[in-house]
């Protein structure tokens, strides 16, 4: 602990002396931000009052830049961390999670110390942060970036992965290295063409390596992967498709077998002032990427990032409930979107227009065979597949569209309906489980009271016959500009009464009627934020980007400050 | 604990000192894929609000929506230019053009999807929006989007203009 405190000091005397060098023309800067719970116990909702019940998560990140130099750090604290965070190894202690210097020679860039990159759209490689969710795979070595011409990037980075954290970052065991070359041809050549339009071609190899100290399999110890993408632009198409391939990769993850993975995204969207279009495909195989074969869970030391097709809710139910996650074994998704504003003046569109969304997403498990063991015993391929076939088991689907219009100066109504197939046992690893068939509607009124004062409701409804059964949730939330904000949520979780509903199969002896209100104040000024709750917060998926955090049931209460200075 | 209160203890003081003044410079794509550096933003000595956003985020949205009905007005009174950085990742960064062009927005859009300015700036979460002078200092920024804290920004923004 001491020591912690002196780490602590040592940075603070830093900041003093670099404040003082600040005053030369150099800038000092950063942000702030805690969140810190004090929970109870709630054997209603299964919530649980660990043995320390006050919780803190704090981050502290210090820029200090000069020119074309720039060094960083960030103190991070978890005495203890909030329960059921980060998603992947704990987080214990306090210290320095995260140090670097970076500066610039004409064209080249080197950063030394931790750093967040990514390649393309990150099928091979993606290091980067979501401290909400406790995802932080930052690299721990070196990059440089450099570019000959105009238009040309290169990319180069070697390091080892932040693991985890204990009064410092934990660094993984295996060892990456990356090179990443990007041109555009806009930026390059300078011709009629490429005035409005752009082709970019774009080439990344990662490797890998780690000891094999395996005493029956013969592990590959370095593991290649490269990536193509090409993205061809015009004033009204975007259209991007990225292919990687992973040589043979034997990990905890797929069972040790030794076949090659691949994937393919392909993206296109088309848009004009009003309206927006867009289609997506993926088909991903074998494709988990981690620099320890052995990585605990699936959220530790990933190398890349495979996204997910589906569209990110905003409303809390259709958010938190159910929320889809890449599998990365094996899958074939497909989306597509509409955006459409239908003008002021016209029919539909009123006085001030009406929005229209509509959007899919579906996925699939990749056709897939199983392979019986070959004649080399130690060399196992585990099954074969057909890319881009899609395989008999559907694992989400998501149908959404949403209304939004101004009826009048000071009211505003958004509409939602969302269709939703959900396979809980392989999304969320609860195997048995059946799959969960829900229909959700929302409606979100805004009204404004004056120029600084308005009221938000939200009320929303998830009708299904599987998992918990059915969601009601209302919201208000008074706003006051510049400075205030209080708000209220009720989420009740009910079965019908009907005493012939059957929940997964069984009938429902004591039908879940389960309340959880919870009340939140706010109050922001400038870049700062302070944010008190208090109530019962439900079990649920928490996810920023791509990947999710299971969080469990609480009630207490919980406190968050951010500030940017 | 007591490391809690050293971090908070440090982070206060640190209040006291220099905040960031101008744009630093990181490479951040458009909506076509070029890269732009950001220390290139400019509105011809006149203000520029950046505003960080992304599509998963609805009081984003929301702000975004309701400056846009008024941008018009604003551009042509004062000269001001929006700048929205997305910061959606590669999983939403495809729908960006499509949504924004869905909305009929006439904002300057770009694509910051590993959050590298975001970090630069010190940006803890979404909507977070600059007002940067005709200098190219920062002069204002706030947290959050309530409805009607368009009309505060919109007040300095004024401010800016009548000062030169």
């Amino acid at each position: 602990m001491l020591r912690n405190v002196s780490y602590c000091l040592a940075l603070w005397a830093a900041t003093f002396s670099a404040i003082a060098i600040a005053q030369d023309g150099g800038q000092l800067h950063g942000n702030f931000s805690t969140d810190a719970q004090l929970y109870r116990q709630d054997s209603a909702i299964g919530a649980v009052q660990p043995p320390q019940r006050l919780a803190a998560n704090a981050w502290a990140n210090l820029i200090y830049t000069n020119g074309n130099f720039e060094a960083g750090g960030r103190l991070e604290s978890y005495e203890p961390a909030l329960a059921g965070y980060p998603a992947g190894q704990p987080f214990t202690g306090s210290g320095v999670g995260y140090r670097y210097i970076k500066f610039k020679v004409s064209d080249l860039e080197v950063t030394a110390g931790n750093f967040y990159e990514q390649f393309g759209q990150g099928l091979v490689f993606r290091s980067y942060e979501e401290r909400y969710l406790g995802v932080d795979n930052a690299m721990d070595g070196f990059r440089l970036k450099y570019m000959p011409y105009r238009g040309v990037h290169l990319k180069t980075v070697m390091g080892r992965q932040r693991f985890g954290f204990n009064n410092g970052q934990v660094k993984g065991v295996g060892l990456v290295r990356g090179f990443d070359a990007e041109v555009s041809l806009a930026e390059l050549l300078d011709t009629a063409w490429t005035s409005s339009s752009n082709l970019i071609i774009g080439g990344s190899f990662v490797s890998k390596y780690q000891e094999d100290r395996d005493p029956l399999l013969k592990l590959p110890e370095n593991v290649g992967a490269w990536a193509f993408r090409l993205n061809y632009t015009t004033p009204k198409w975007n259209i991007y498709t990225e292919y990687a391939h992973k040589i043979n990769d034997p990990s905890g993850r797929n069972g040790f077998i030794y076949k090659d993975g691949q994937a393919l995204h392909l993206n296109a969207t088309y848009s004009v002032k009003g309206l927006g279009i867009s289609a997506g495909a993926h088909s991903i195989d074998n494709m988990f990427f981690q620099s320890d074969r052995s990585a605990p869970t699936p959220f530790d030391l990933n190398i890349n990032f495979l996204p997910p097709l589906t569209k990110q809710h905003t409303y809390n139910l259709p958010a938190t409930l159910y929320p889809y996650a890449t599998q990365p074994n094996g899958e074939v998704a497909a989306q597509g979107e509409i955006f459409y504003k239908w003008k002021k003046g016209t029919k539909l569109g009123g006085k001030t227009g009406t929005k229209l969304a509509v959007n899919y997403s579906t996925a699939f498990a990749l056709d897939t065979t199983h392979l019986g063991l070959a004649d080399d015993t130690t060399r196992h391929f585990g099954y074969s597949s057909r890319f881009f076939q899609p395989g008999n088991r559907q694992f989400f689907s998501d149908f959404n569209i949403e209304l939004r219009k101004k009826v009048s100066p000071t009211w505003e109504f958004a509409f939602t309906y969302l269709n939703l197939v959900f396979d809980i046992d392989v999304i969320q690893g609860k195997p048995g489980k059946h799959t969960v068939y829900a229909d959700m509607f929302v409606l979100e009124g805004l009204h404004n009271f004056s120029e600084k004062n308005s009221v938000r409701f939200e009320l929303q409804h998830l009708d299904t016959r599987q998992d918990h059964g059915n969601w009601a949730t209302a919201l208000a939330e008074f706003t006051f500009s510049p400075h205030w904000f209080v708000a209220a949520m009720d989420q009740f979780n009910y079965v019908t009464l009907d005493n012939t509903f059957l929940l997964d199969g069984k009938t429902a002896v004591e039908p879940e009627r389960v309340h959880y209100p919870v009340g939140s104040v706010g109050y922001i000024r400038h870049g700062t934020r302070f944010q008190v709750n208090y109530g019962r917060q439900r079990a649920g998926i928490f996810c920023v980007g791509g990947v999710c955090r299971a969080v469990p049931a609480s009630n207490g209460l919980s406190l968050s400050v951010t500030t940017t200075f | 604990m007591r490391t809690f209160f050293a971090l908070a203890l440090f982070t206060a003081c640190s209040f006291a000192s220099t905040a960031q003044t101008r744009l630093p410079s990181t490479l951040v794509q458009t909506m076509e894929g070029k890269k732009v550096d950001t220390k290139t933003f400019h509105n011809n000595g006149k203000p520029m609000i950046v505003n960080f956003w992304a599509t998963w985020c609805a009081p984003c949205k929301r702000e975004l929506s309701t400056i846009a009905e008024k941008y018009d007005t604003w551009q042509e009174e004062t000269g001001v230019k929006l700048i929205a950085v997305s910061i959606d990742d590669a999983r939403s960064m495809a729908r960006v053009a499509p949504y924004v062009n869905g909305q009929a927005w006439d904002y300057e859009v770009y694509l910051d999807p590993n959050g590298d300015l975001k970090r630069a700036l010190n940006v803890n979460n979404v909507p977070h929006t600059f007002l940067i002078d005709g200098a190219g200092n920062i002069v204002y920024q706030h947290n959050n989007y309530e409805p009607g804290d368009e009309n505060e920004l919109y007040a300095k923004v004024k401010a800016l203009v009548a000062k030169k």
